[in-house]
């Protein structure tokens, strides 16, 4: 069998026995500075914009809901199942499709809606990153099929860079089986590192940090 | 062989567009990471590259280990690991796997390991569709051509080959403005997504600790393929395993960066098995396929057992002055720059291309851009070493053996070298202190032509050094 020649030319070659301990790895130093909530907003938002995303601090959630809403107008819409998006009222808006539950019935109306929002469950302020865990209150293909990405995120939501991510959530296989960050619309430079934004995934982004 | 790869580098050397091609994409790849890794935008740079390379090293050497914690944890999650030893083993797999499942169409994100074993040519002998979904790598799978950068794979292609190309094979009309391109490239590809069984990926890293395939990219294409498929397949050589979840704090800081200039990739997706209980999409199986393919002939050698320390950034390439004249399609396999010419003969034996190790002018800058610390000029020393070495046991080339064992003798002889550099100057040309492009006739010996016909030869000084040190 593959697996056992493949491992016993491993051993072989390192000069190790099945089932030989290992030394302790190596430790990494994630740094996680201290950083006033403001000041994390400003950088996320800033970092959104350098990316060429479009970003919102919404006061209140009536804010975030007003936000949404002029960028929906003449387009329709799948929201995901967070909480968050409820008590925004976002769910309510005129053509916005939301409550799913079903793979197929979804990524029918992902594949032809214009507008996926979503929650996210953390964002990231020096690079301005959305950290998306699947869950059923959000699925995978709604911040990914349709051509614009409008996440609404809970300012507590922000936190310093992917160092932070990584001391909250050491193992995030244990919550879910996919961790998606998503930095920026999506792009490509293969014809002539000339860029294009859209080419598979949403060309469009907007963040909004509520509160 | 060698002359094969002779041809290809002057063939790439006498076209002046795929120069300027090769010398812009490079020169612009180069300029983005010098600005991501200055001291303002990343401070501990230095210290990343270093704990990389401790981590990669305590991975390797440790990779058992690994390998079945690895495998231990893609099972508690419901995946299921498959080891191959070659490229029938990995297409036998995914033929077997596609005829169970009465799978047609496969779609599939970048992936150099499975490029490694033609994976689909492979397939499509077995009549399944398999559409790569990269933008440059659908492009690259239309014209039949292997990619001629590890991240920037069409960079020879202009967008006018491109419109050429996709009027012909997509029978489109002719579209040169490259964001019209990539909408009739997006479009196409946005049917195949949604019709696909099978989604192949390939793996960043596979994270021991977390059962976890991480994948980085920029268009979206490797999302879509291991979320819209019920079933995803990554394609991963073993060594390409980190410890801990938290070790992505070190390498997603260096790649992303190393490559593109990017911070991090537009998307990371760390995916840890099936869709679970609750979740509403994603695929239903999960398979990670750990290639072997000569790995393991490689482990065994300790002093190169850095080469599988890459974490395939691109960045040794842009740098090198070789690189950026001879391209990637001189290369002899789908790994080219300094990190394939250390990894090709190791991968498939020395012998495959024995003048791959000496096509570079050991300048080190290779080693100074690369993110985890791989020390390829040294490799290449050691390559040239066994290729030497080799070449004395079958006995060829006895007169560069006999012209360097009389140079050591000269050198180690003052007298005797004063005299040879005596009656060399004579021969030498001077004409007017002028640098000479070709031999005189008395120097006009095959293997001196051979040297000269790619160098200058300086002019012979009135006084050598000698004389002139002992007149002081």
């Amino acid at each position: 069998m593959s697996r056992d020649a493949i491992l016993n030319k491993v051993r072989t070659a390192l000069g190790r026995n099945s089932g030989q301990g290992i030394a302790e790895p190596p430790q990494v130093r994630l740094r996680v500075d201290e950083v006033d909530t403001e000041t994390r907003i400003a950088s996320l938002l800033r970092a959104v914009e350098a990316l060429a995303g479009k970003s919102r601090r919404a006061a209140t959630t009536a804010d975030a809901r007003a936000y949404v809403g002029a960028v929906l107008v003449g387009k329709t819409a799948v929201a995901s199942n967070a909480p968050f998006l409820r008590e925004c009222g976002i769910v309510e808006l005129a053509g916005v499709q939301s409550g799913f539950t079903d793979a197929a019935a979804l990524r029918a109306l992902c594949a032809t809606a214009d507008v996926g929002i979503t929650s996210a469950d953390y964002a990231l302020a020096d690079t301005g990153t959305l950290v998306m865990l699947a869950s059923p209150a959000e699925a995978r293909l709604i911040s990914l099929l349709p051509p614009m990405h409008i996440a609404v995120v809970p300012k507590d939501r922000v936190l310093s860079g992917l160092d932070e991510l990584l001391t909250i959530l050491p193992r995030p296989a244990e919550q879910t089986s996919s961790m998606v960050l998503i930095t920026g619309p999506s792009r490509t430079a293969d014809i002539e590192q000339i860029l294009v934004r859209g080419v598979h995934g949403p060309g469009e982004i907007h963040v909004v940090v509520v509160g | 062989m060698s002359a094969t790869f002779d041809e290809k580098v002057h063939t790439t050397l006498a076209d002046a567009n795929l120069q300027l091609a090769i010398y812009k994409a490079t020169a612009r790849l180069i300029d983005h990471r010098k600005h991501a890794v200055t001291a303002a935008a990343l401070p501990d740079y230095q210290e990343l590259r270093t704990q990389a390379n401790a981590l990669k090293k305590h991975t390797i050497d440790h990779l058992d280990y690994y390998l079945e914690q690895f495998e231990a944890n893609v099972t508690a999650h419901g995946g299921k690991v498959v080891y191959c030893q070659d490229a029938t083993e990995v297409a036998d797999f995914v033929l077997g796997l596609a005829k169970e499942r009465g799978a047609h169409l496969i779609v599939k994100s970048k992936s150099m390991t499975t490029e490694e074993v033609d994976l689909n040519e492979r397939l499509e002998h077995h009549d399944l569709e398999s559409v790569e979904t990269d933008l440059g790598e659908y492009i690259l799978q239309l014209a039949h051509q292997r990619p001629y950068h590890i991240v920037a794979p069409a960079l020879h292609l202009t967008r006018y080959d491109v419109g050429d190309l996709f009027a012909r094979t997509l029978g489109v009309a002719n579209e040169t403005v490259v964001e019209k391109q990539a909408l009739i490239a997006r479009a196409v590809l946005r049917q195949k997504f949604l019709a696909a069984d099978i989604g192949i990926s390939g793996a960043n890293f596979l994270v021991a600790d977390s059962g976890a395939v991480l994948l980085v990219e920029n268009e979206g294409n490797a999302r879509l393929t291991t979320s819209a498929p019920k079933i995803h397949i990554a394609v991963a050589g073993i060594e390409k395993l980190i410890p801990r979840a938290q070790d992505l704090a070190v390498f997603l800081k260096l790649l992303g960066r190393s490559a593109t200039g990017q911070a991090l990739t537009v998307y990371t997706s760390f995916l840890s098995g099936p869709r679970r209980a609750g979740e509403i999409d994603g695929p239903e199986e999960f398979y990670v396929v750990l290639l072997d393919n000569g790995r393991t002939k490689l482990l065994a050698d300790a002093g190169k057992r850095e080469s599988l320390y890459c974490i395939r950034c691109g960045a040794c390439l842009n740098h090198c002055p070789v690189y950026r004249k001879i391209g990637g399609h001189s290369f002899p396999w789908v790994y080219s720059g300094p990190i394939g010419a250390i990894i090709t003969p190791q991968f498939m034996g020395i012998e495959h291309e024995p003048s791959l190790p000496f096509a570079s002018s050991l300048c080190g800058a290779c080693a100074e851009v690369c993110p985890v610390k791989i020390d390829i000029p040294k490799v290449l020393l050691d390559l040239r070493t066994e290729v030497k070495q080799a070449e004395e046991r079958r006995g060829v080339n006895r007169l560069e053996r006999l012209v360097f064992k009389i140079w050591a003798w000269v050198m180690c002889h003052p007298r005797i070298y004063e005299m040879a550099a005596r009656m060399a100057a004579g021969v030498a040309p001077s004409e007017n202190g002028k640098w000479l492009r070709s031999a005189p006739a008395a120097m006009n010996l095959p293997p001196v032509r051979a040297w000269l016909s790619q160098r200058d030869l300086p002019p012979a000084p009135a006084k050598s050094f000698r004389e002139l040190w002992r007149k002081r």
